[in-house]
């Protein structure tokens, strides 16, 4: 292992689970499912009260929030730095693509197929990039998604080329009685609410223990016997798994892939959007979300001329206010209202 | 025979760019131990601001000089006002701040100087030197002077200095060296200022060869990281060797492997990168860390 | 802490939700309407009596920013017409412009937000290939007009299933076949080396280029790639000189046709003559090389380059040079940029004028039924034309060679469509 800066670069965490009082806790967990029904009833409500222009906006949220739960998986809970998320988006956003350009693979059936590609591409790069550490991994996954661009470009017959490929959306059944719009919503839904359970399950079992332990303190997790390189590729080849299913979600609500689509602007901000939204979370992916989605338009009304400025300045600020992102931004809030409110 | 050694000629070109540009990363992670994302945008806003003394009516000499002082003194303005707050934050706290930084500047740039090219005066001359068949550019054999005399005041700045040795000690261990009486704050805010200084001399030499529009440097960014990586993150040699290295081997392979090809090459800085990551981490010419957990 | 941050979520939604649901989801259809009369049951949303709404979508950030100029010059347009003429027959134009950062989901989403929530009568311009090929299913479905868009690709025009989708700009093919008719005259034996952007557009042009000279003894002795994340050109220009083409086909974006332009000159070795795209052949992309370094090379155009002398006294130049700095005096009017964006306002004007019936329909026919309309920004001889099987209103260009610190038209305008009949694809 080489490089000095790894010093330093031990991700905050965002909750410390309390020892003992089993009963507190059952009782906060119970409070936390409420809290998660709510967050789902209104999500659901949420295509039948806004206009289709905001249901597209929300699918979007999801779809980014699919890819930063993994990135959060990586970056978050095993402290691995990928400036290439996107190159995973890509891989299951052109998966998808090709199946129903090629093959005219039913919609849903493309998903699970992209995410294994996704999962194997990521285990095969994992194997070599997560003898790396901080920075440097940094590089090598920032090369990575400089490099898939002219790569998609170069096997034409089957990606299109720099054309791009236009594909048709899943139609909604027609007793659903819904929109274009709204099924395309729900089904973003769907895979968001099982990336989260899948991320949460993977988390509270074995490889989470482990993964936690090796971002604490990756030498002391070594000494007490986990196979550091063994989860830490594991967690790369989750990730890229969730980034390649939101590509797949990406493209049945555009329904247009170009190699130009996933530059690395795209894995850029998707970092920005994990770290902004709040890493080790489970929130962050979320409020990350939110904030790739939203702050874009939000810096053109305040700057029409260079949006970049804003956008720019924005990331710096928020990492000032609030350097663990925006979910421990939230926490922070929650707590000293609690507090004003109990001294009343 | 003359073909492919002009395809060598070619990329030590390339590769005397990617080496000025390395050396501005080099220098920072000696002083701070990060990795600046910015760094580039950084050069291109300095380029600019060379651009705008000279547009003003000053001869190039004077308005190099006068850029060199504005960008040492901006690194330091940005150290404080952008980087001082998250100082001792994870380090990938720090990596988004330069990548917000990064986006800032170009689009700031653009802002300012709109996104068209502005015509960059040359301070060499532009035709080219002819023997044995081969040609080489005066202005690209200038750009190789330059890195050379950069790369050696470095070297001595490095080795043969109290501010040299002071910042060795921040960079490897700020409390210690606190402890020992180096002012630790303003050694990192040095650093800065000196990065964006030779950033700045790298902005300007490559701005006539890659045309000045905020987003020149975007794409030399990479290969200026697998320079850095290859000739080790420690070493203004090892930057300047890892250019040229680099350079060389995308011409050839872009020139010569038909696999690979011109629309392929940016795979070679990859394969460096992770190459030389997997078999000496150091790089050529660093020295490998003792890990202390 | 975790709960409190997913209960602030929570809260966060909600809120988000009650503000947003302001609108209502059946308020959909809500601002739609339809005209009465002869137009009757067509669809008159964004436009009244008084006014019309339209909206555009270019990279104001990211890395093809340079286009986010086009709009200024399409705004000093429709302010001048609003405060001066009346607006497009008493009509007065918003003009809404969001961006992309040429990120075609972006486009989408601002598509989107244009149609449903600005409510505009028709999208005027999106700009880039890939924004306008993730758009134009949405315009198509919505039946709302997406005219005179920003890209040169051919699709726009030989396409049958997008009604709704018009381009407006010569396309790359036909640019590719003016100078391929050129070589074919001049140079029946030339051999051409290429060097061409690595997308959708490099690869039209190209292709155009091949399918032009087919046949022909001009031929393509090389090729070289290049893509707009590389720093420079000049180890293609190496790979090409060595194939002692005797004719450099230079299909470039701004920066990269400088490198060439300059690789091209600095090489005594290898003179050949030197065609530069119309998209490099701005006078902003020749200064920075040194105008004594480009002399003699060869480009085709379609609209008057506000650095031309010869339009110095043109009353379209002089019209717009004096209301460029009235209505957007921040902005550079030699910049071809906002030339571009002028003349395709102007062009949208008399499409506007020739519509039938002020609907969404109107426009879309009248696009589709334009009978050589004269713009003043376009070249003398140059014209919009369409009809039911023809989708490109621009198909003429005329060459021109720079000498001196100018482009000089050279030769008549070309039509391409006359010269190698309709494109079909």
């Amino acid at each position: 292992m080489s490089g000095r800066a790894e010093v330093t670069e031990k991700p905050v965490r965002a909750d410390a689970p309390g020892r003992g009082r089993a009963l507190a806790r059952i009782a906060a967990g119970r409070r936390r499912w409420i809290v998660a029904a709510a967050l789902l009833a209104v999500a659901c409500s949420l295509p039948f009260q806004l206009v289709p222009f905001r249901v597209f906006q929300f699918t979007m949220v999801l779809v980014y929030a699919v890819a930063l739960l993994g990135l959060n998986l990586l970056v978050g809970h095993a402290g691995q730095i990928s400036l290439g998320h996107g190159a995973f988006f890509a891989v299951g956003a052109y998966g998808t693509a090709i199946m129903l350009d090629r093959w005219d693979v039913p919609h849903v059936l493309t998903l699970p197929a992209a995410a294994a590609t996704a999962f194997a591409l990521g285990l095969a790069l994992g194997l070599p990039a997560m003898r790396l550490r901080g920075l440097y991994l940094a590089l090598v996954t920032l090369a990575i998604a400089i490099f898939l661009v002219p790569l998609l470009k170069r096997f034409e017959s089957v990606t299109g080329g720099s054309m791009g490929l236009t594909l048709g959306k899943p139609a909604p059944p027609a007793w659903t009685g819904l929109a274009e719009d709204q099924w395309l919503y729900f089904l973003a839904l769907a895979v968001a609410v099982a990336a989260f359970l899948l991320a949460r399950g993977l988390l509270h079992s074995r490889v989470g223990r482990a993964l936690h332990a090796v971002r604490d303190n990756e030498a002391a997790a070594e000494v007490m016997g986990v196979r550091l390189s063994f989860y830490k590729t594991l967690a790369f080849a989750w990730s890229a798994m969730f980034a390649g299913a939101a590509g797949s979600v990406y493209t049945w609500v555009i329904g247009f892939v170009s190699p130009d689509s996933f530059a690395v602007t795209l894995s850029i901000t998707l970092l920005a959007g994990i770290v902004v939204g709040g890493l080790g979370s489970f929130s962050g992916p979320l409020l990350g979300g939110l904030f790739v989605m939203f702050v874009p338009g939000i810096s053109q009304d305040v700057n029409d001329a260079a949006p970049g400025v804003i956008f720019g300045l924005l990331i710096i600020t928020v990492m000032y206010v609030a350097p663990t992102g925006l979910a421990g931004l939230a926490g922070r809030v929650a707590r000293s209202t609690k507090k004003i409110l109990r001294k009343e | 025979m003359v073909g492919f050694l002009q395809q060598v000629v070619e990329g030590l070109g390339a590769g005397a760019i990617y080496a000025s540009l390395a050396l501005a990363l080099v220098l920072i992670y000696q002083f701070t131990g990060i990795v600046n994302f910015a760094q580039g945008e950084l050069a291109m806003f300095s380029a600019y601001i060379a651009w705008q003394f000279t547009a003003a009516g000053l001869p190039f000499w004077p308005a190099l000089v006068l850029t060199l002082a504005v960008s040492f003194a901006g690194g330091m303005l940005i150290e404080r006002v952008v980087i001082r707050p998250v100082e001792g934050a994870p380090e990938l706290t720090v990596v988004i701040v330069t990548v917000g930084l990064f986006i800032f500047v170009n689009a700031a740039a653009g802002w300012i100087w709109s996104f068209l090219i502005k015509d960059f005066p040359n301070p060499f001359p532009g035709g080219a030197l002819e023997a044995g068949g081969l040609s080489v550019g005066y202005s690209t054999l200038g750009v190789m002077a330059v890195v050379a005399v950069v790369m050696g005041l470095l070297y001595l700045l490095f080795q043969r200095t109290k501010v040299g040795l002071g910042m060795r000690a921040v960079a490897a261990n700020p409390t210690s060296a606190r402890l020992v009486g180096i002012r630790v704050g303003w050694t990192l805010a040095l650093g800065w200022g000196l990065a964006a200084t030779v950033g700045a001399v790298s902005g300007v030499l490559v701005a006539p060869l890659l045309f000045l529009e905020p987003n020149m440097m975007g794409g030399v960014l990479i290969y200026a990281f697998a320079a850095a990586t290859l000739g080790g993150f420690d070493s203004p040699g090892g930057a300047v060797v890892g250019g040229l290295v680099v350079g060389v081997a995308e011409t050839l392979a872009g020139a010569y492997v038909d696999v690979i090809g011109s629309d392929l090459k940016v795979g070679v800085p990859l394969i460096i990168i992770l190459c030389i990551l997997l078999l000496r981490p150091q790089g050529l010419f660093g020295r490998a860390a003792v890990e202390r957990a | 802490m975790r709960r409190s941050a997913i209960g602030c979520t929570a809260v966060t939604a909600v809120l988000l939700l009650a503000t947003a649901a302001c609108g209502g989801r059946e308020e959909t259809g809500g601002g739609a309407t339809t005209a009465a009369g002869q137009c009757q049951g067509q669809q008159t949303t964004g436009i009244t009596d008084t006014s019309i709404k339209l909206g555009g979508i270019y990279p104001l950030s990211g890395p093809a920013s340079a286009y986010g100029d086009i709009p200024k010059g399409i705004k000093a347009y429709f302010d001048y017409v609003n405060a001066e003429k009346n607006g497009i027959g008493g009509r007065k134009v918003e003009f809404v412009v969001r961006d992309d950062g040429y990120q075609p989901p972006k486009a989408v989403e601002e598509a989107r937000r244009l149609v449903e929530q600005e409510q505009v009568f028709a999208l005027f311009q999106t700009l880039g290939t890939p924004s306008t090929t993730a758009t134009w299913d949405y315009a198509n479905q919505r039946k709302v007009p997406q005219v005179f868009v920003a890209t040169g690709a051919s699709k726009w025009g030989t396409d049958t299933a997008h009604p709704w989708t018009i381009g407006w700009q010569p396309n790359y093919v036909s640019e590719a076949r003016v100078y391929a008719q050129y070589l074919k005259q001049e140079r029946p034996e030339a051999k051409v080396a290429v060097l061409y952007q690595n997308d959708d557009f490099g690869k039209d042009l190209f292709g155009g280029f091949k399918r032009a000279i087919d046949g022909s003894g001009v031929t393509v002795v090389a090729e070289q790639s290049y893509e707009v994340s590389d720093p420079s050109v000049d180890p293609q220009m190496r790979n090409l000189a060595e194939s002692g083409a005797d004719v450099f086909l230079n299909i470039t974006t701004p920066r990269f046709g400088s490198q060439a332009l300059a690789a091209d000159a600095k090489n005594t070795g290898w003179n050949p003559l030197h065609i530069v795209n119309n998209v490099a052949a701005s006078i902003t992309v020749l200064r920075p090389v040194g105008f004594e370094n480009v002399q003699g090379i060869v480009s085709a155009t379609y609209y008057k380059d506000p650095n031309d002398p010869q339009w110095k006294n043109d009353p379209e130049m002089v019209l717009y040079y004096e209301k460029m700095k009235q209505y957007v005096p921040e902005a550079d009017p030699t910049v071809p940029y906002h030339t571009f964006g002028w003349a395709v306002a102007s062009s949208f004007h008399k499409a506007m004028e020739a519509a039938k019936c002020p609907t969404r329909e109107g426009l879309r026919d009248s696009v589709r039924a334009l009978g050589g309309v004269q713009v003043g920004m376009l070249l003398p001889g140059v014209t919009m034309t369409t009809g039911a099987d023809d989708g490109f209103p621009i198909e003429s260009m005329q060459l021109m060679e720079f000498k001196g610190e100018r482009w000089e038209l050279f030769g008549d305008v070309i039509d391409t469509r006359k010269e190698f009949g309709p494109l079909t694809d």
